[in-house]
C-alpha cells in the first residue's frame, strides 16, 4: 500500500511560497507595463511640449535663444497680452466666429437629420453625399472655397453678374462672413451624422405613441424628438466648439487673418507672433489662454456626462426599489 | 360608441403580402380579441386600424365612415404598446396629459383628468416620476392611464401585457378585465396568448397565416372550432390529434385508427357520413378524457403513460396511443405508475372530427 498525501492538509494545497509571491508582483504589475508604451508616447508627444510651452510663456524668448538663454520675465507676457487690443481683437474674432458658426451648423445639421430621417429610396446615397466635405483636407477646402470667393472668376460673383446682380466683394468687406460660410459647409456634416445617429436610435414606439396622442410633425419634433436628443446634442456641440475655436487652415488659405484683423482668429495670431513677430514667449502665454478656454470647455463637457450618468444611476436605483 | 368595419384588408409589404382579405365587424361597446401565433398579420391588423400602417388594399370604416386615408391624430383613438412607449423624458403626470395637453384643453381640466385616470390605475404617488424610475408594471399602468385619459371611444392594445413576468401579468389581466367592463369602450386587443384571450374577450378573433380563421365567443371557439388550427390554438394543454378511419359496421358509425375504435355519437355519425370522407383526423382535448376503470365498449382509449407532471391539483400526463403522443388532464389524487396502461373514458359528444385533407371541422 502506497503512503498518499492527506490533501486536507493546508500546507499540500499552497504552492511554494517564494514562487507564488513573485508570481502576485507580476500579476499585479502587469497592467501598468502593458500601459508603459502608451504612457511614454504621450508623455514625449504631449506632456514634454506642454510644459515647454508654459516653462516658455514666463519668459522673453526669442527662436535665436536657446531656452535657458531667455530671460524669465514671470507673469509679463499674459499682463501684456491681456493690455493688447490686437489680442483682444483676435479673441473677439475667435469667439464670433466660434459661436456663429456651431450655433448655425447646429441648427442646419440638426434641421437635416430631421428631414433625411426617413426610408426614401436612394436615401443611403444622398446621406454619404452630406458627409463628404467634412472627409476633404481642411486646405483643399480653403482653396477650393477661394476660387469660388475669387473677385473675377469665382463661381459666386460669375453667378450674381450673370443674373444682372451687383459683384460682392467676398474677401475684403465679407471676410468674416464668407470664411463663416467654409466652415459651415465643411462640418454641419458632422453635427448631421450625430443626430441622424440619435435620431435614428429614438424609441420608435414612443414617436408612434405621439402620432396617436395627436401630436403634428412639428410637435413631435418639438416636444418628443428634440428633448430625446438633448444629451447628444450637448456633446456634439461641445465638441464642435471646442474645435471651432482651433480653426486654423480654412482661414489661412482664404485670408491669412486679413483684412487687417477681420479674420484673425487666435490660432493664426499665435503662429504669427511665432514665426513673423519673433516672440515665442508671447505666442506661448497666448496658447495657454486658448488652452484654458479649451480647458474649460472640455471640463464643461466631462461635467456633463458624469452628471448624466449620476442621473441615470440615480434613476435606476429609484426603478429597483419600485420593483 | 362607434362601429369598426374591416372590408377586404389588404396589407403587402413589397410583393410579401401579410394580409389576404381581412373582413370584421366590431360591435359597439365589445371587447375583441385578435389573437394567433407570432407572424399571422394580427398586429398589423391593429396598426392599420390605428393608423401606423398604410392600408394597401380595402377599407376600414368607423361608423360608417372611411378613415384609412386618415393619420392616427385624426382617428380618436388611444392605444397602449407593448413596450409601454411612455415618453422618457416626461414625468407620469406629463404622460397621462401629453394628449390632452396638445389638444390645449384648460389646466383645471387636464389636472382633474390626471388625477382620475391615475387614481383609477393606482398611480397617484408617482406623478412626479419619470418612467425610468418606474418598476414594469407600473410603466404599464402609465400606459393605461394615458390612454385612458384620452377619452377615446376606441381602445385598441397591441400585447400590453406580453413584456411582464407571469405573476404580474396574471394580476394586470384581473385588472384589465376589470376596467373593461367600467369604461365602455370598443376595445381591440391583439395578444399571442390564447389564455389573455379567453379570459378576457367578449369576441375571439383566431387569425393564422394572414387569414381569420375563426370568430366568436371564447365558448364558441372552445366548443366548436371550426378547423384543427383553432382546435389547437385554443386550449391548455392543447387538443390531442390523432389520424383516424370513419367505419360502418353493426349499423353503427365508428372511428378507429391505431390503438383505439370509438363509436360515435349521432350527430358526428352524420356529419361524418354527409362527408363521405373516410380519412379523418380525430381530435379529443385532455380534459375530456376521464380515467375511468371500467369503461364502456367502443367509449375508451388505453393508454400507456410515459412521463407525469404534477401541477398541483391536477397533473398532466404524456401517453401513448399506439404511435400518437396523447396528453391528458387527471386529478393528481388518482393512483397511477410510469410505464402503466391506464384506460380513459371519452364521451362521445366531445370527439372532434377534422377533414385530413382540408382539416375543417366535418360539420353537417
Amino acid at each position: 500500500m502506497t503512503h498518499s498525501p492527506d490533501i486536507n492538509d493546508p500546507e499540500i494545497l499552497k504552492p511554494p511560497a517564494r514562487k507564488r509571491s513573485w508570481q502576485q508582483k507580476m500579476n499585479r504589475l502587469s497592467p501598468y507595463m502593458f500601459m508603459v508604451p502608451a504612457v511614454v508616447i504621450m508623455a514625449i508627444a504631449l506632456i514634454y511640449p506642454l510644459g515647454y510651452m508654459i516653462w516658455g510663456s514666463f519668459r522673453d524668448w526669442n527662436p535665436s535663444q536657446s531656452i535657458g538663454e531667455a530671460e524669465f520675465v514671470g507673469l509679463k507676457n499674459y499682463i501684456t497680452l491681456w493690455g493688447d487690443p490686437n489680442f483682444r481683437e483676435s479673441l473677439g474674432v475667435t469667439l464670433r466666429f466660434a459661436f456663429i458658426v456651431v450655433g448655425v451648423e447646429m441648427i442646419l445639421g440638426v434641421g437635416l437629420a430631421l428631414l433625411l430621417d426617413r426610408d426614401i429610396r436612394g436615401m443611403s446615397v444622398l446621406r454619404t453625399m452630406f458627409i463628404l466635405p467634412m472627409m476633404i483636407a481642411p486646405v483643399v477646402v480653403g482653396l477650393m472655397w477661394r476660387y469660388m470667393y475669387h473677385p473675377t472668376v469665382g463661381t459666386f460673383n460669375r453667378t450674381l453678374e450673370s443674373m444682372g446682380l451687383p459683384k460682392v466683394d467676398w474677401l475684403g468687406d465679407h471676410a468674416l462672413l464668407s470664411v463663416i460660410i467654409a466652415d459651415i459647409w465643411q462640418w454641419t456634416p458632422f453635427i448631421f451624422i450625430l443626430s441622424l445617429a440619435a435620431l435614428q436610435s429614438l424609441p420608435r414606439s414612443a414617436l408612434e405613441a405621439a402620432r396617436i396622442d395627436g401630436a403634428t410633425a412639428w410637435q413631435q419634433i418639438w416636444f418628443i424628438k428634440l428633448p430625446l436628443m438633448l444629451p447628444v446634442l450637448i456633446v456634439t456641440c461641445l465638441l464642435r466648439l471646442i474645435d471651432a475655436f482651433k480653426v486654423l487652415e480654412v482661414i489661412l488659405v482664404l485670408t491669412q487673418g486679413g483684412p487687417g484683423l477681420s479674420t484673425e482668429i487666435l490660432a493664426l495670431r499665435i503662429s504669427r507672433t511665432a514665426t513673423e513677430f519673433r516672440e515665442l514667449g508671447v505666442a506661448a502665454a497666448m496658447s495657454n489662454y486658448l488652452l484654458i478656454l479649451l480647458l474649460i470647455f472640455t471640463l464643461g463637457m466631462f461635467a456633463f456626462t458624469r452628471w448624466q450618468e449620476i442621473r441615470a444611476s440615480r434613476v435606476r436605483a429609484a426603478a429597483e426599489d419600485a420593483s | 360608441m362607434p362601429r369598426i368595419q374591416l372590408e377586404k384588408l389588404v396589407k403587402r409589404y413589397g410583393d410579401v403580402q401579410v394580409l389576404h382579405g381581412i373582413d370584421l365587424d366590431i360591435e359597439d361597446n365589445e371587447f375583441t380579441v385578435l389573437v394567433g401565433p407570432s407572424g399571422c398579420g394580427k398586429s398589423t391588423t391593429l396598426r392599420m386600424i390605428a393608423g401606423l400602417e398604410d392600408v394597401s388594399e380595402g377599407e376600414i370604416y368607423v361608423d360608417g365612415v372611411p378613415v384609412s386615408h386618415l393619420e392616427p391624430k385624426d382617428r380618436d383613438l388611444a392605444m397602449v404598446f407593448q413596450d409601454y412607449a411612455l415618453y422618457p423624458h416626461m414625468n407620469v403626470a406629463q404622460n397621462i396629459s401629453f394628449a390632452l395637453r396638445l389638444a390645449k384643453r384648460p389646466k383645471a381640466e387636464i389636472d382633474a383628468k390626471v388625477k382620475e385616470v391615475a387614481d383609477l390605475v393606482g398611480l397617484t404617488e408617482f406623478l412626479a416620476r419619470k418612467p425610468g424610475a418606474l418598476s414594469g408594471g407600473q410603466r404599464q399602468r402609465v400606459a393605461m392611464a394615458r390612454a385612458l385619459a384620452k377619452d377615446s371611444p376606441i381602445f385598441l392594445f397591441d400585447e400590453p401585457l406580453s413584456n411582464l413576468d407571469a405573476k404580474l401579468r396574471g394580476q394586470m389581466r384581473a385588472e384589465l378585465a376589470l376596467m373593461s367592463q367600467s369604461v365602455r369602450k370598443n376595445m381591440i386587443y391583439v395578444t399571442h396568448d390564447q389564455i389573455e384571450a379567453m379570459t378576457l374577450a367578449d369576441r375571439i378573433v383566431v387569425m393564422h397565416g394572414g387569414y381569420i380563421q375563426q370568430q366568436g365567443t371564447p365558448k364558441e371557439l372552445f366548443n366548436n372550432p371550426a378547423n384543427k388550427f383553432v382546435a389547437g390554438f385554443l386550449g391548455m394543454p392543447p387538443m390531442n390529434f390523432m389520424d383516424a378511419q370513419i367505419e360502418q359496421r353493426d349499423g353503427a358509425t365508428f372511428v378507429t385508427g391505431n390503438g383505439f375504435d370509438l363509436q360515435l355519437h349521432d350527430a358526428s355519425a352524420k356529419a361524418a357520413n354527409t362527408h363521405g370522407k373516410r380519412d379523418v383526423i380525430m381530435g379529443i382535448r385532455p380534459s375530456d378524457l376521464r380515467f375511468s376503470e371500467d369503461p364502456a365498449p367502443h367509449r375508451s382509449l388505453a393508454l400507456d403513460v410515459m412521463v407525469s407532471e404534477y401541477i398541483g391539483a391536477q397533473s398532466v400526463l404524456m401517453c401513448k396511443c399506439g404511435d400518437s403522443n396523447i396528453t391528458v388532464e387527471i386529478n393528481s389524487e388518482i393512483p397511477m405508475a410510469l410505464g402503466e396502461t391506464l384506460t380513459f373514458e371519452v364521451d362521445p359528444a366531445r370527439i372532434h372530427l377534422f377533414d385530413r385533407e382540408s382539416e375543417n371541422t366535418l360539420k353537417i
